[in-house]
């Protein structure tokens, strides 16, 4: 397993951005795209049931963390699920991250590209925190411009205060 | 004929002094109070003097009557009421005709075409004291132009009567949009600013956001994502070559804004989870912090002289409007009322500053004085955003988003005493509109 030099990485991010319609974890079982490859033990691998897939840390560890309104610290649950991604990022050495911030749509436009910032940010200084290199995890926020839930009110607007860490890299890559 | 060449571009103003009697009338309406009884006018079909002008004669009238109408100043008379039946531009004007129709206001016109060169000549009458208002002013330009004579025209009519300056020739650089709220396209698009005339200036293969037109109305700054990243493009409307401002690695840009000089563009970077604003000379690249806490800000304005820069900021602990010298440092707090504020703009005028209020689940379009005070609300909705000032400071442009699974943007106006509420007409929906200054 060779690590992928950043211009590659960045190029890979770029791509799925485009062809990915689960950029934005829209989709619980959005898995990337895994490899097709031969069962082993009766495991897939990149399958969900392969503890080193996407699909695995999108659905098992959780790739994503809620926020309380206009909020950017972290939850207990927010915390728990942080703690398993660190766990796999350290595990899966080979995979790089870029977390996205997300607000729901009650705000600016401006005031919730900040807010995504500070969200995303607060999910990487955590897994910097566990451990996890700081240059295996970028930021972006995307404000209020992705949410996954569309209706107007509280029950969509919890689901789309969020930072989702999105895998780049790795076996599937 | 090398000079017409040159006015076809530029559009070009001559006044008409043998026949006008250039007298004041008393004719006048101000705005600032706000409308409660339009003003009524007439504009005949302009006379056609030559053969082919006809329909460009009659579109012009409608575009000049329906500039003035959608003012909410004015009340168009429809021709349907008229007694005179106008036809000749140098004839003498029938008062008692259109003073027993209650027409306040006379614009009468007259259009010759010339290959693809066109004429108008105009004047504006005071029914009421039975005089002409101002000289009458020809423009000349090409028959492709044709809208924008026609707003020049509106905007010296307007002008002449509510003594504010024009808006009509002037256009608007927003996002257009397609698709549902979780996978919206947008991209770039520049119309005039009734809608017409519609270009898209990118594709919609990444998100961009809050395009703003330079002083001179020939460049925009955006946000765009094409990258993987927000960061601040500049955009020439002309050619549409656009490049990308430096803003250091692992960082975002957004939020840009030119200064009246055009030469620098405050914005803010987010690094760190922290946004502060910065602001960065064009042309060398080089940049400025001018606020440093750990607070969100962003939105930054600059006023009209380029001293001062408004801005939003949630140092307090939610969203306030704050001012400070165009170099950073100490800001002044502006906004003291219930709810949060964002997205202030200074006004072209000076006077007053626009801005983005949400309160109690409600959003907002207002006006406060650049003390903070006389702070009025001028419209409420589920979600009202990002106020853009016209030229003359005297009408706001805002995007509306309709709340729901099926919510959709799309642009309004209003005007500053909040009465005239209107949406502007759009090929898709719209948001972030940026109107830029009146063209030359």
């Amino acid at each position: 397993m060779k690590f992928l030099p950043m211009a590659v990485l960045v190029a890979a991010v770029a791509l799925s951005a485009c062809t990915n319609p689960n950029r934005f974890g829209d989709d619980a079982n959005g898995s990337g795209n895994p490899a097709i490859g031969q069962p082993l033990n009766g495991i897939v691998p990149g399958s969900a049931n392969d503890p080193t897939s996407v699909a695995y840390f999108n659905q098992a560890v959780g790739d994503r963390v809620l926020f309380l309104i206009d909020q950017s610290a972290l939850t207990d649950v927010g915390r728990a699920t942080l703690d398993g991604q660190a766990t796999w990022l350290m595990t899966n050495n080979d995979y790089q991250a870029v977390i996205e911030g997300h607000a729901d749509e009650q705000g600016t436009r401006e005031y919730n590209l900040a807010l995504g910032a500070r969200r995303a940010n607060a999910a990487r200084e955590y897994l910097v925190s566990k451990g996890v290199p700081a240059a295996r995890l970028r930021v972006v926020s995307y404000g209020k411009e992705r949410p996954i839930e569309i209706c107007s009110n509280e029950a969509c607007y919890a689901k789309n205060r969020r930072a989702v860490t999105v895998l780049a890299g790795g076996q599937t890559s | 004929m090398k000079f017409l060449s040159i006015c076809a571009a530029l559009v070009c103003a001559v006044a008409l002094t043998s026949t006008a009697q250039a007298q004041q009338g008393p004719l006048k309406i101000t705005i600032e109070e706000g409308i409660i009884q339009p003003l009524p006018f007439a504009v005949p079909n302009f006379q056609a003097e030559t053969g082919e002008a006809g329909q460009l004669a009659a579109d012009l009238s409608r575009v000049i009557a329906a500039d003035l109408q959608g003012t909410g100043v004015f009340r168009e008379i429809p021709s349907s009421a008229f007694i005179a039946q106008y036809s000749d531009f140098n004839a003498a004007i029938s008062y008692p005709d259109w003073k027993a129709i209650n027409a306040q206001a006379l614009v009468t016109g007259a259009v010759s075409v010339s290959g693809n060169n066109v004429n108008v000549k105009f004047r504006v009458y005071d029914v009421v004291s039975g005089t002409t208002l101002g000289e009458g002013l020809q423009f000349s330009g090409t028959t492709d132009g044709w809208r924008r004579m026609a707003h020049k025209v509106a905007d010296e009519v307007y002008s002449r009567i509510t003594g504010e300056g024009g808006y009509f020739d002037s256009r608007v650089v927003y996002v257009s949009e397609t698709g549902p709220k979780n996978d919206r396209k947008k991209r770039l698009a520049v119309m005039d600013y009734d809608g017409a005339n519609v270009r898209y200036l990118t594709d919609s293969s990444a998100i961009v956001l809050a395009p703003r037109f330079s002083p001179t109305g020939d460049r925009v700054l955006y946000t765009s994502y094409e990258s993987g990243f927000p960061r601040i493009y500049v955009l020439d409307i002309g050619s549409v070559q656009r490049r990308v401002l430096q803003s250091g690695e692992g960082t975002m840009s957004f939020a840009p804004r030119f200064s009246p000089s055009g030469q620098t563009v405050v914005f803010s970077i987010s690094q760190g989870g922290n946004t502060d604003i910065y602001s960065m000379d064009i042309n060398s690249g080089q940049s400025v912090r001018l606020t440093n806490t750990p607070a969100i800000e962003t939105a930054p304005s600059y006023s009209p002289d380029g001293s001062q820069i408004v801005f939003e900021s949630d140092r307090s602990g939610s969203p306030q409007l704050y001012i400070m010298s165009a170099s950073g440092g100490e800001a002044r707090r502006i906004s003291f009322g219930e709810g949060r504020y964002g997205t202030p703009v200074w006004s072209p005028r000076g006077d007053l500053v626009a801005f983005t209020k949400q309160n109690s689940g409600r959003f907002h379009i207002g006006v406060m004085r650049t003390d903070g005070s006389e702070e009025r609300l001028l419209t409420a909705s589920f979600l009202d955003e990002g106020p853009t000032w016209a030229p003359n400071g005297r009408v706001i442009m805002f995007t509306r988003e309709t709340q729901g699974a099926g919510g959709a943007s799309s642009l309004y106006s209003v005007d500053i005493t909040g009465r005239v509420l209107k949406q502007v007409q759009t090929q898709e929906g719209g948001s972030d509109p940026s109107w830029s200054p009146l063209q030359q």
